[in-house]
Formats: structure tokens, C-alpha cells, sequence
């Protein structure tokens, strides 16, 4: 039973109904693939022990005929999500030794559910980058490797990404404000889903730009982010923005039909320099769906160039306010302090200690645009554009458009250290396809769909309309099986 | 609009963080980098639009003012660097 690991959720719930293996042997077979793995450091912190408690408590509510579909399903967890006294701390040095009193929400509707937490997993600090190089822990290398070159499995959920695609847990959480769980899921040849804005509660995850953050589920299929979001949406009170809808079952609207829905195709999203093989999957994709009974229409989006400069004012201007928090005083570390130090230069020290330089980076930038001054020539022309961009969707979905299909990322993976050096902005392009979404809070999963010319995954990104994730789903489920994706990284580590 | 290094030093103690007189005029380049990046926004007509604050219409949730929460002082010290006599501990801010 040593191949356990690999297992779907869809796959291990049966086989756990089925009586096959017990929610505690499918957690020892993740603990295990973890201690092999090491060379990826996916985790940042493990908690076997717990682990194991929580598989036993699982299969008694198995045995007792309780069992929610996420019951016994042993999951990573981003380091973004507070958990109850284990370390959470953002892959950040200004959160060492950070132990939360309290549960966020998502984590506590997944225990609720029955579901293992294996330990947390490694991501870009604070949630800002796209390459995992900024964790304090050094960064995750993705299992996907076609020459002597370490790549990166994306960001900043790369420790999730790299965990799912190596089987070092049924599936992770992910956290999305630019792109941050689609972008790994394509380098690493899994499935990530950013749902609509509102849908699943921000409380106790670590805020990085609160208009746009939006926690999801990374899975290896289609099937299981839809049965993974399904545990983790929920009306929440204690988030002013948790959305009063009820949690529709995704996994139903699974049905495999989609006649006569309409796929929009944004004609501005064919980007320049944009490599060939990526326009030749985008095209396939369009005929997989186009096969299944959908229409492919054109559509335009036409204010998708600047989503790019206006979200790098508005998620640096939200990120500097909500980082504003980390100063020494009531959690995480504070500086040693030289004789004389008043309370200005603990902050001043804590803050150039305790933050690497990519946040640092961003919370002047965000500090800077929102400055007396600034603020209307930044800060608020950025929020106007930020509604034109939302208004061009609007305009889509009202001319009967049921979803769009664009590429996921720009590039397949690029090898760790590729970037360093680089203007930051060329680093930000990562998020030329993804950003879009966060910016009008629509939900948005990525799929794997082809290999490149190297053998590296390519994934493809459908977009909803907002609150229809099942529809989604659906789609994303045809495009995955007409697609035939079933690579998976060959073991070296 | 450039950012001088005399700017520079106002942004980063704005944002309360401790940048070397030496890496000033480096930080100043790179801000301007990445404000030269945004300086597209510029070019869109944005006469007569609303600057966007939510992605979805809705009312604030209200409920009762009262305490629902609270008393567990304990825990809320517990992460602190430096809590003495159920209090957070800073350096010393009144002469």
C-alpha cells in the first residue's frame, strides 16, 4: 500500500468508504513521501503527530458512517492560513516563532470536515512573488525537472503546487491575489482554483491585499477542487466580505455537459512575443471545448494591458496598510535594540530585519502611492481603471458569454535563480493572465492541459462568471478530459 | 515624476523601515523602475469613472453592538516579544 499518496481525494473518500485503507494509512503514506522529499522543501513545518491523531478520529467517524467526502483526506497547508498553535508565518523572519491562538476559518471548516493536516507549506513571503524564492525558508524546487537546472514551482503557492504535484499530500490549500495559486498549478501540472472574490473567508489568513485575496483549493483534478472547495466555502460572519450565499454541491454540477455554452476567446490576451507553442495549446484547448458542443466566440477585453500597472499600485497600497501590523510589539519578532532606542527605531529595525526585500519593495511602493500627493495621481487613478477593467467582463458576461479561455502563465516553469538580478517588473509579467481576475474578483481555475517542447507542463485558465463555480468546474472537467493530462514528474529526489 | 533620494528616505520612514544612507540613491531607482512601469495608467480616459472600492455591491453586515468576544488576555500576550504585568512592553516612549 506504499503508492497510497497518489491517490485523488475522489479516489481515497471511495476507498475509504469502501473500507480498502484506513485514513490512517493514507497518512502514513504522505509522511513517509515526505521524508523522502526533503530536495524540494515543500514543507516548512510538519506535524506528523497531529497528523495521526486526527487520521484516527477520521476513521472512527468513517467506521460510524459520518463521513463527509473530505473525512480522512490528509491535506498540506499554505504557511499564509493561522493555525492553532503551529507555526504560520508567512514564510516571513518578522513571524518567527508566531504560534496563533485561533483557527482561521477555511482550515477549521477542513478539520470540521474530517480532513488531516500533514504540516505547512512553504510560499513566497507574504504572498508576494512568483517564484517561491522569497520564502525565509530558501525556495521550493518543483518536481518537474527535464535537465540539470532546478525549476521553480511558481508563487507564491509554490510549496502547495510542488506537494500535490509529487504526492506529498492528497491536495493543499492555495491563497490567490494576482495569480498565486494558478500560476504554480500550471508550472507544476496540477489544478488550482481562485473562486469569485466573497466566496470562501479570509479570517485568519494572513492579509496581504484584502480586495483582492481569495483562498482555493490545489488539487490533481478537476473533480477534487470541487470537492475540496466545497469544504472550505462557507458564510463566515467573522469576514465583513464572506458572501451570504449557500455552498452549492461543485461536485454534482460535475455532469460532463456543456452544449451551447459560450466560450469567449479575449483577443487581447494574445499577447506579443507570446511563444507559439503556448498559442497552438490555446487553440486546442478552444477545439476541445468547441468538440464538447460549446461556442467559441471572439471577445474583447480592451483595458487587460493596464491590468498589470494598476494592480501593482492597489496590492502594494493594500499590502503596506495591512503589513503596517508587524512592528515588534504584539507577535513575531522584534530587532535587538542598540543603547538609546526609542520606540521609532524598534519599528525601523524590526521592519529592515524581519522583511526580505521584495515586501520591503512593495510596502514603499504602496506606502509612496498612497502619500499626500500621490494618492489621486496612483492610488485612485488606479482604482478607475481597476473599474474600467471589471466593466469589460461585465460587458462579456452581459452579451451571453458563459466563460473564458486564455493561457495560464506566459512561459512554462524557469530555473530558480533565472529571474534574480532582473528589473522586478519582468518578474510581474508572470502575472500577465491572472491579475485580470483578482482585479474584478472573478473566479478563475487553471488546468493542466499539454507538455512543452522540454516536457514541461502548460496549463489553461478558464474564467467564470462570478459565483459560478460549478459552471466552471464543469467546463474545466471537460477540458481536463479531452485533454488527457495524466504526466506526472519523473521521482529524482 | 522621479523620486530623489531625499524622497526616498521620506517613503521609508513613512513605512518604518531602516534603510543605510548608502543604499538610498539604489532604492530610489528601483522605486522609479517600477513607478515608470504604472506611469501606463496615464494613457486610459478615466472621465466620469468611479474609482472602484469592492467587487460586488454590498452593504456592510451590522449586527447588535455588544460584546460577543474577549476576556482572554493570556492569550492575546502569548506571541508577544516583550508583555510584563498583562501589559505589551516597548522601549521607553516619555522622558
Amino acid at each position: 500500500m506504499s503508492d497510497l499518496n497518489q491517490l485523488t481525494i475522489a479516489q481515497a473518500r471511495d476507498g475509504l468508504r469502501r473500507g480498502d485503507f484506513t485514513s490512517l494509512d493514507l497518512t502514513e503514506a504522505c509522511l513517509t513521501a515526505i521524508e523522502g522529499a526533503w530536495a524540494l522543501n515543500a514543507y516548512s513545518h510538519l506535524t506528523p503527530e497531529r497528523a495521526r491523531e486526527m487520521a484516527a478520529a477520521a476513521d472512527g467517524r468513517i467506521g460510524a458512517g459520518d463521513a463527509p467526502a473530505m473525512c480522512g483526506i490528509p491535506l498540506g497547508i499554505k504557511d499564509l492560513f493561522c493555525t492553532k498553535d503551529v507555526p504560520s508565518q508567512a514564510a516571513s523572519r518578522i513571524l518567527d516563532g508566531f504560534l496563533p491562538q485561533y483557527e482561521s476559518t477555511v482550515t477549521q471548516n477542513l478539520w470540521n470536515a474530517g480532513a488531516v493536516m500533514l504540516g505547512k507549506l512553504s510560499m513566497d513571503e507574504f504572498a508576494m512573488g512568483s517564484s517561491n524564492e522569497s520564502a525565509c525558508y530558501g525556495p521550493v524546487v518543483n518536481p518537474w525537472k527535464v535537465d540539470d537546472r532546478q525549476l521553480t514551482p511558481g508563487g507564491s503557492s509554490g510549496g502547495s503546487a510542488a506537494a500535490v504535484a509529487a504526492d506529498l499530500c492528497m491536495a493543499a490549500t492555495g491563497t490567490d491575489t494576482g495569480g498565486s495559486i494558478r500560476q504554480p498549478a500550471a508550472f507544476t501540472g496540477t489544478v488550482g482554483l481562485k473562486p469569485t472574490y466573497g466566496r470562501v473567508s479570509r479570517w485568519g489568513v494572513i492579509a496581504f491585499a484584502s480586495s483582492l485575496d481569495q483562498a482555493g483549493p490545489m488539487t490533481k483534478t478537476v473533480r477534487d477542487a470541487a470537492i475540496m472547495l466545497g469544504a472550505m466555502a462557507s458564510v463566515d460572519p467573522k469576514d465583513s466580505t464572506s458572501a451570504e450565499r449557500e455552498v452549492p454541491d461543485y461536485e454534482a454540477a460535475l455532469t460532463g455537459d456543456i452544449r451551447g455554452k459560450r466560450i469567449g476567446i479575449p483577443r487581447e490576451y494574445r499577447m506579443e512575443g507570446m511563444s507559439d507553442e503556448i498559442d497552438a495549446l490555446w487553440r486546442r484547448g478552444a477545439e476541445m471545448l468547441r468538440d464538447a458542443g460549446a461556442e467559441i466566440v471572439d471577445i474583447s477585453l480592451p483595458h487587460t494591458k493596464y491590468a498589470l500597472p494598476a494592480y501593482y499600485v492597489i496590492a502594494p497600497a493594500e499590502a503596506s496598510s495591512n503589513l503596517a501590523r508587524y512592528d515588534g510589539v504584539r507577535y513575531g519578532r522584534r530587532a535587538r535594540l542598540g543603547q538609546g532606542d526609542g520606540v521609532v527605531e524598534m519599528y525601523e529595525k524590526t521592519r529592515a530585519q524581519g522583511f526580505g526585500p521584495e515586501v520591503q519593495r512593495r510596502i514603499m511602493i504602496g506606502t509612496y502611492v498612497l502619500s499626500a500627493g500621490f494618492y489621486d495621481a496612483y492610488y485612485n487613478r488606479a482604482r478607475k481603471v481597476r473599474a474600467l477593467i471589471k466593466r469589460d467582463f461585465d460587458q462579456a458576461y452581459a452579451a451571453g458569454v458563459d466563460a473564458i479561455l486564455t493561457p495560464a502563465t506566459p512561459s512554462a516553469a524557469f530555473g530558480l535563480g533565472e529571474m534574480s538580478g532582473k528589473d522586478p517588473v519582468e518578474m510581474y509579467l508572470n502575472d500577465v493572465f491572472t491579475v485580470t481576475v483578482n482585479l474584478a474578483g472573478l473566479p478563475g481555475i487553471s488546468v493542466p492541459v499539454g507538455l512543452d517542447g522540454q516536457g514541461l507542463p502548460l496549463g489553461m485558465q478558464l474564467i467564470g462568471r462570478p459565483w459560478d463555480e460549478a459552471g466552471l468546474l464543469n467546463l474545466a472537467q471537460v477540458l481536463e478530459s479531452a485533454a488527457g493530462f495524466t504526466a506526472k514528474p519523473t521521482r529524482w529526489w | 515624476m522621479a523620486i530623489t533620494e531625499d524622497e526616498a528616505r521620506k517613503v521609508a520612514h513613512l513605512a518604518r523601515i531602516a534603510v543605510d544612507e548608502a543604499d538610498l540613491p539604489g532604492l530610489a531607482q528601483e522605486l522609479n523602475g517600477i513607478l515608470h512601469f504604472m506611469e501606463q495608467l496615464n494613457e486610459v480616459d478615466v472621465t466620469d469613472v468611479e474609482p472602484m472600492t469592492g467587487v460586488e455591491p454590498m452593504r456592510l453586515k451590522r449586527r447588535e453592538d455588544v460584546v460577543t468576544d474577549g476576556d482572554m488576555q493570556d492569550l492575546v500576550l502569548k506571541n508577544a516579544p516583550d508583555a510584563r504585568e498583562g501589559f505589551f512592553a516597548v522601549p521607553k516612549v516619555v522622558e
